[in-house]
């Protein structure tokens, strides 16, 4: 009956405040369960933040945590999606030595072939970010990391659904709660 | 409760003043007159200005914090309302947080205020201080730190309001020193709603209507109801359902006393040492409703033989409680009061007289091989049934009965008998040995009309012992009985049954607990013979004024029916 696997990003709508990413991450830590990664953000409404979680576990799992966070007294309101529903993008930085640029030519071809942006360049180092898919940025890294790197850094997810986010409609009804309270 | 809530809103004062004085003024708007605590440094100027009012709010020192937090929660489970504990920074605020655990797990609604060192000094590793919001985030349903004075009235407004919405549970507000100190214009609002919480979903009519199909088509339906049916005070809507569907009905431990004992279609308790009739047959009712309870594991058992051949309806506040244990065919959400009368009309007026005497025959079995042994033993050595047998009779079911955790809380929760609500007093969730002493004084001055009797092991009255103090210097009249079997008893069981008789740390040697209570004034005596045993109970609770009595019980008695942990309710062995 164990259900498989897969990854889910989770998106959690918030009141700012200070204390609700120890909340969300307690609830985390409580049932063992890692996170791929974790970006907070402002979202699309005023004064209302927004986390992009990312877990690999069962579906029945993510349904049951999506109900914890939801609980929280500060969460909007939390959804999860599989990769297929949402559009998904990560960004890395590699920092680089400037010398390999022009000892290593190939160097040169792979950063042409793999759409990545030079940031900066200076006598001793260039920046190149890319940003895509875990996939991409892997297989870039994979092509560079001979060369040796000097830094390297990857983002958490971030990602829009294709469904409409019905957050302001949400708050809507909240609002006209409160007004017939 | 509301209508003095409301009275006393009207007389609130307004205009400048410090923030130490704006928390007792929230206070009072909040229809508070009790609250329990300890001063200490960070959170003196409150209680400075406790000392200036204190007519219109009563303070209670206990002997320590986590005794405040008990004592609240005792409170607020007997009278309905809002417990309120205080304490300071530090050590003040980290002995808490048993209170606040359990309260958060057994849904009690409670507001804790600490005192924090001041504003600037935050993250400075300062004398007592200590992250208490950090510390208290996973185990509070809301917690906030104020470091501004002004804060103090919208912050506490929402603290009260989300401690007693919904799904109750345990609020937390830090106030810094300065806070405290600084001066505000105070105004206070009530708060009325939080945008981003909705306490009570929507109840779907769909589900009202499949969930009366299903009652309605059911041949051998069963009932389990928690305490969602009283903190909802929807005991007359569980009755009413009950008599009008005919369906047995169990209890969670802290569903008890929400249905009197004597009804005819209260079938007794489920869960690991619950009754032999309602664990058996949650594996072969077609139906189970379960009302206000969460499928705590203590009930299921294993999940994976959990009532598989019922269809399952679940009427239930939270909606992170559904499908979480068990899946629900159909979940009804909302205020079981609400949807429990909105069912009423839908269902059919049946008995189910075939599958109730199954119960019975059950009870007839559970009675010959347990309850009798328990209630009446033949052996020359006292049995905590007994104890509660004679403490029945004395009272007729009419007492508030507050337990600790171990064996002597299952067989106060197996045989106390209820005529009322809000009687069954115990630390459910989180089991907290050390819980009855300081949660029997709140739920005495929560309920001040009412007998409240603490049944307390020898091991967890030694844990918060100290409220004896509390108890001699209020003069609160709580009846206190220690059944004492020189063990940890339920430990010792599991290591008899699990462990071959390894009573590795059970034993106690314990000290003259009559010696004790004398010291703090209270009248004791020691019951070692049955034959004392009833006039001692008599005069107990004839006595106007606190009262020790400890009963020394056989040393190695078994609490039984018993599910093993990880067995199947099914399984539940009655030996």
């Amino acid at each position: 009956m164990e259900m498989e696997r897969e990854c889910y990003t989770i998106s959690v709508y918030t009141e700012n405040n200070i204390g609700l990413l120890n909340r969300i991450s307690a609830i985390f830590l409580k049932r063992h369960i890692n996170l791929d990664s974790m970006t907070a953000s402002v979202s699309e409404i005023k004064d209302v933040f927004r986390f992009t979680i990312v877990v690999r576990i069962t579906e029945e799992r993510v349904k049951k945590l999506v109900g914890q966070i939801e609980k929280q007294i500060e969460v909007i309101k939390a959804f999860y999606h599989k990769d297929d529903e949402t559009i998904y993008q990560e960004t890395a930085l590699f920092k680089i030595a400037s010398e390999l640029l022009f000892e290593e030519r190939q160097i040169q071809n792979v950063i042409k072939e793999s759409n990545a942006n030079i940031v900066t360049v200076t006598p001793e180092f260039f920046v190149l970010e890319k940003t895509g898919r875990r996939k991409e940025v892997a297989a870039l890294y994979d092509k560079l990391e001979p060369y040796g790197l000097m830094q390297f850094v990857r983002s958490g997810r971030i990602a829009v659904t294709k469904d409409k986010m019905h957050i302001s409609k949400i708050l809507e009804t909240f609002k006209e709660e409160e007004a017939i309270q | 409760m509301e209508t003095q809530t409301e009275k006393k809103e009207t007389k609130v004062t307004t205009g400048i003043m410090t923030g130490a004085e704006a928390v007792i003024h929230c206070l009072l708007a909040e229809g508070v007159d009790l609250i329990y605590g300890y001063p200490g440094g960070a959170i003196m100027p409150v209680y400075d200005e406790l000392y200036k009012f204190q007519d219109q709010l009563n303070h209670v020192l206990t002997r320590h914090e986590q005794g405040a937090t008990h004592a609240a929660q005792g409170y607020a489970r007997t009278s309905g309302k809002v417990g309120v504990a205080i304490a300071t920074s530090g050590p003040g605020a980290t002995n808490f947080v048993t209170g606040i655990a359990d309260a958060q797990i057994d849904s009690t609604p409670m507001v804790c205020i600490t005192g924090q060192v001041g504003s600037h000094l935050l993250g400075t590793d300062a004398f007592q201080e200590t992250d208490i919001i950090g510390i208290s985030t996973p185990i509070t349903k809301w917690n906030c730190q104020v470091t501004k004075s002004e804060d103090i009235p919208t912050v506490l407004a929402k603290a009260f309001y989300i401690a007693r919405s919904g799904r109750p549970g345990p609020v937390l507000i830090d106030i810094t020193k300065d806070a405290q100190f600084g001066e505000l214009d105070f105004e206070y609002k009530k708060c009325k709603g939080v945008r981003s919480y909705k306490p009570v979903p929507p109840t779907d009519p769909a589900t009202l209507e499949g969930a009366a199909t299903l009652i309605n088509e059911a041949k051998k339906p069963m009932i389990v109801f928690g305490q969602g049916v009283i903190l909802g005070e929807a005991e007359e809507e569980l009755k009413a359902f009950v008599e009008k569907s005919g369906i047995p009905a169990a209890w969670t431990i802290l569903g008890l006393s929400a249905l009197p004992t004597a009804h005819p279609l209260n079938v007794g308790m489920v869960g690991m040492h619950g009754n032999y009739g309602p664990n058996k047959l949650t594996n072969e009712c077609d139906l189970l409703i379960a009302v206000g309870m969460r499928f705590d594991d203590r009930v299921t058992g294993n999940l994976e033989t959990y009532a598989k051949q019922a269809k399952i309806i679940h009427f239930e506040i939270d909606p992170a409680e559904v499908n979480k244990n068990v899946y629900a065919d159909v979940a009804v959400m909302g205020d079981v009061k609400n949807t429990l009368a909105a069912i009423l009309p839908k269902i059919n007026k049946d008995t189910y007289t075939s599958w109730l005497q199954e119960f019975k025959d059950h009870d007839t079995i559970e009675f010959d091989k347990v309850i009798k042994n328990e209630l009446y033993p033949a052996k020359e050595g006292l049995s905590m049934g007994e104890v509660l047998r004679g403490i029945n009779e004395e009272t007729k079911g009419d007492a508030v009965i507050v337990s600790d955790v171990g064996q002597h809380q299952m067989i106060a929760c197996r045989y106390a008998e209820f005529t009322k609500s809000k009687s069954n007093v115990t630390s459910g969730g989180l089991g907290t040995m050390g819980f009855a002493l300081p949660a029997a004084i709140g739920a005495k001055m929560g309920a001040p009309e009412r007998e409240v009797v603490a049944i307390i092991g020898d091991g967890g009255y030694q844990m918060t012992i100290q409220e004896l103090g509390t108890i001699f210097q209020t003069r609160v009249p709580v009846k206190i009985v220690v059944l004492n079997n020189d063990f940890l008893g339920m430990v010792r069981q599991w290591q008899q049954l699990f462990f071959d008789k390894r009573y590795a740390s059970t034993e106690m040697v314990n000290p003259d607990f009559v010696t004790i209570a004398k010291g703090y004034h209270i009248t004791a005596k020691r019951v070692e013979k049955r034959e004392d045993l009833q006039g001692a109970i008599k005069e107990m609770i004839a006595s106007k004024e606190p009262y020790f009595l400890e009963v020394c019980v056989e040393k190695e008695n078994n609490v039984f029916p018993m599910i093993p942990t990880g067995a199947s309710v099914s399984d539940i062995r009655l030996s």
